[in-house]
């Protein structure tokens, strides 16, 4: 892990301008994931910092595991899933709103910055807003640098 | 430690031109618990998979990885693939470098890098996968089709003559949708009514067939093989067993309202049937336009019916009933052309729809086949049409084509020569599309043997001079603008979604698109299928049809459908939740979560000390579980699990991602 931490800072302990941001995406299955999988499709171009995790439904995104990855040094989690209403499930995403709503406001507390974590509403059919989405969370993660609250030192 | 593979894909080129398929295997042999690691040109062709199956042999394999495509595409075929080796199918990850790599990072090192991290993520999860076992659940051998048009009756009788009862059900009072109000049919001019109401004779007489009008589908439980349907089976003011269908009482009746089955250019009384043909034959009150129902007064009905069939007492009626299976065959609605102010649509009364002049045209409709205007009766000479009203229109919400359009309004153009030979049919366009079977030909004699004119471009202005309407456009392949004296102009207007579908598709608990047409599974090779298991499309619900390719879809949806019903037991979702009764203290939170009611709590009894305790617990029913896993989110102690995205499963995937 060493080798990682000093690619992130650079000698004078500023942020290294070639560092990237690692960023944890919990995708439902039916459409965040398809529509991640329809960017591709459409040869979308964005950068590579978001990887998803599958999960049948933004309602399975338990809050701990944002809390776990960013325990483990993620610097940005993105929780991504069916628009209200449109649920596969019926009313798996009103729970993740209202889990996620109050969740953010707990990081808010501990520090974190509001941008480093993200739930968002993506369709299958709306790969433009899968690219714009990761493409901005990637830039916005950036620009604030490696996550150092609640990271576990190694 | 499990004995790990993995399996790099480079789907031809797909993978490979823009992912180092051979390092990431390279890299893989590292990973915790990998033992095999290798790539190949196509894994989900038969060689491929033959490579996966002696390696699992030769390395004594517990579980493996696929980097290759999208799950969502082939995560089926390569449990497949395990389960053949012997494998349980559940310890297989695969992981997309496909569409979530070489195909968005155009980078070769960014791509590889991302692809060696996700690999290194599937194998982290297939480290804590575990064995499944799926379960069966039995079928319920009887099928719902809603919707009774053209693509419900079709769906219905392939069902039915497959041997399974069918429940076909439609909100009017007969059957037959759109096509009973079209006259003739393109591209070969059948009579509507010659064959559509000779199909709904033979669904109305099947012994396998149940014909359900004036009713709704209110709500749907249950899943596939066994949904409860409730339907509102709403108040006609009729004993359907009573009536013999006579028309007495339509005849005496003394209130007239305009007709929506004549688009409001004929009228009917309060009871009534809305086309003579109507299956079934019989009438139904319109309780809005009723005086008995409205005023108390009246009553001529319930009066002259010879068997007293009339019951002004009645009420809706809700009755539940369960389906193996149900094909949605809701249709569409045409367009509202009132919001297309400049054409005067709604506003000038000689400037109507498609659907307007088929009533015209119909030899029962409220002309007896007599086209004349609706203003003042008088017989039409020039006849404007305009293509593309409400479709490829982004300005009004309608980037689709509507599919028929180009092809009615040929047909238009043609009954009109044939029958006012004076007449003379221009048509403004902005193409024509005539993809179907005989359809261009169709197209070319209405123009070289009908004497239609077309001309290519836009209308900007509609308006009324004297008795003539000016219509104002420009033909874009000369280049200048025209300006056409004509009698009666008709909008092809297009198809849209029925105003309620968003309501029905989440009773059913179905997707639709940004219009509101139903979604299919998938575009190309599950065309009639839902997300939803056991709920399938037929007709224009999924998009705008004509009739030859709605009774094509409704066949193959009653294919799948009774393909289904023919099952002894379906198998159930593997990947449901489970609950370790160690851990669960019966709060009930899951229970009240959880979408499908598949939670209850139920009493066990343990030892404790050498005695017996009784304490309440979770328990998961595996046939109604869909494994969203939103219970286990909401369980305080994690007793509540999801299986095959556990929450280890899941940590592990979330610290093989971080550990960069």
């Amino acid at each position: 892990m060493s080798a990682v931490d000093e690619k992130k800072v650079n000698a004078a302990g500023q942020p290294d301008p070639n560092w990237e941001p690692n960023i944890v995406g919990f995708a439902c299955n039916w459409c965040t994931y398809a529509g991640a999988d329809l960017a591709g499709l459409s040869r979308m171009q964005y950068p590579p910092n978001v990887k998803l995790v599958r999960v049948p439904c933004s309602g399975r995104a338990n809050p701990q595991f944002v809390l776990r990855a960013f325990q483990k040094g993620a610097d940005g989690v993105l929780v991504a899933g069916c628009h209200p209403g449109d649920c596969h499930y019926a009313t798996g995403n009103y729970f993740t709103r209202r889990r996620f709503l109050l969740f953010q406001r707990l990081l808010e507390f501990s520090g974190i910055d509001p941008r480093r974590f993200q739930a968002r509403w993506i369709s299958g059919a709306e790969a433009p807003k899968f690219r714009d989405v990761v493409t901005q969370m990637a830039e916005e993660v950036k620009a604030l640098g490696p996550n150092r609250k609640l990271r576990e030192e190694v | 430690m499990k004995r790990i593979g993995v399996f790099v894909c480079h789907c031809g080129t797909n993978i490979a031109n823009t992912v180092d398929c051979a390092k990431v295997a390279e890299t893989a042999k590292d990973f915790p618990g990998v033992v095999f690691a290798c790539d190949y040109k196509y894994m989900c062709a038969e060689p491929g998979q033959v490579m996966i199956q002696e390696a699992i042999r030769e390395h004594n394999l517990d579980g493996y990885v696929v980097a290759a495509c999208s799950p969502r595409m082939h995560e089926p075929t390569f449990r497949k693939c395990a389960e053949r080796a012997g494998m349980n199918p559940y310890m297989v990850e695969q992981v997309n470098i496909r569409e979530q790599c070489s195909w968005v990072h155009a980078d070769k090192t960014k791509g590889t890098d991302k692809s060696i991290d996700i690999t290194r993520m599937g194998v982290a999860k297939v480290a804590q996968n575990e064995p499944l076992f799926s379960t069966t659940i039995p079928v319920t051998k009887r099928a719902l089709v809603i919707g009774a048009g053209i693509a419900g009756i079709q769906a219905a009788i392939d069902i039915a003559d497959a041997g399974y009862p069918v429940t076909l059900l439609d909100r009017e009072h007969s059957m037959g949708g759109k096509m009973a109000q079209v006259d003739k049919t393109f591209p070969t001019l059948d009579c509507s009514a010659c064959i559509l109401t000779p199909k709904m004779v033979e669904a109305a007489q099947h012994p396998n067939i149940e014909i359900v009008t004036y009713a709704e589908v209110q709500a749907v439980d249950g899943f596939v093989g066994n949904f409860d349907v409730t339907i509102r089976k709403k108040a006609r003011y009729v004993d359907v067993d009573k009536c013999t269908g006579c028309g007495l009482c339509s005849e005496k009746c003394p209130k007239k309202v305009a007709s929506e089955f004549e688009m409001n250019l004929g009228t009917r009384k309060a009871i009534y049937v809305p086309f003579p043909q109507a299956v079934p034959n019989k009438p139904v009150i319109d309780a809005k336009n009723c005086r008995f129902l409205v005023e108390g007064k009246c009553g001529v009905c319930k009066k002259v019916c010879p068997t007293g069939a009339v019951d002004f007492e009645q009420k809706d009626e809700l009755i539940v009933e369960r389906f193996g299976s149900i094909v949605v065959a809701t249709g569409f609605e045409q367009f509202d052309i009132s919001k297309y102010e400049e054409y005067g649509a709604g506003r000038i009364p000689d400037v109507i729809t498609g659907l307007h002049l088929e009533r015209l045209m119909n030899a029962s409709g409220p002309t007896m086949g007599k086209i004349k205007r609706p203003s003042d009766g008088k017989v039409p000479e020039k006849i404007v049409f305009i293509k593309c009203v409400g479709s490829r229109d982004e300005a009004k919400g309608r980037s689709y084509c509507s599919r028929a359009c180009c092809m009615y309004v040929a047909k238009h153009a043609t009954l009109i020569k044939e029958k006012i030979p004076t007449s003379k049919s221009y048509i403004f366009y902005m193409d024509v599309r005539t993809a179907g079977k005989n359809y261009e030909e169709f197209y070319t004699r209405a123009q070289n043997e009908y004497d239609a004119q077309y001309v290519r471009g836009r209308v900007s202005k509609i308006f009324q001079v004297g008795d003539k309407l000016i219509v104002r456009g420009e033909d874009s392949l000369l280049g200048r603008p025209v300006e056409i004296e004509a009698d009666l102009v008709v909008l092809a207007a297009g198809m849209d979604p029925q105003q309620d579908a968003k309501d029905l598709a989440r009773t059913l608990g179905i997707s639709y698109d940004q219009h509101g047409w139903f979604t299919e599974a998938h575009p190309k090779l599950r065309p009639v299928e839902t997300h939803t298991a056991g709920i399938f499309l037929a007709g224009a619900c999924q998009g705008p049809k004509d009739i030859p390719d709605s009774v094509a879809q409704a066949s193959a949806a009653a294919v799948k459908a009774a393909g289904l019903l023919s099952k002894k037991e379906l198998t159930a979702e593997a990947q449901t939740a489970r609950c370790d009764e160690a851990y669960c203290s019966g709060c009930g939170l899951c229970v009240s979560i959880c979408p499908y009611k598949a939670i209850e709590l139920k009493r066990i009894s343990e030892r404790v000390h050498g005695g017996t305790r009784e304490r309440q617990v979770s328990s998961v029913n595996q046939g109604l579980c869909q494994g969203c896993g939103a219970c286990s989110v909401a369980c305080p102690s994690s007793a509540m699990n999801l299986k095959g995205f556990s929450n280890d499963q899941i940590l592990a995937e979330v610290d093989a991602l971080c550990q960069r």
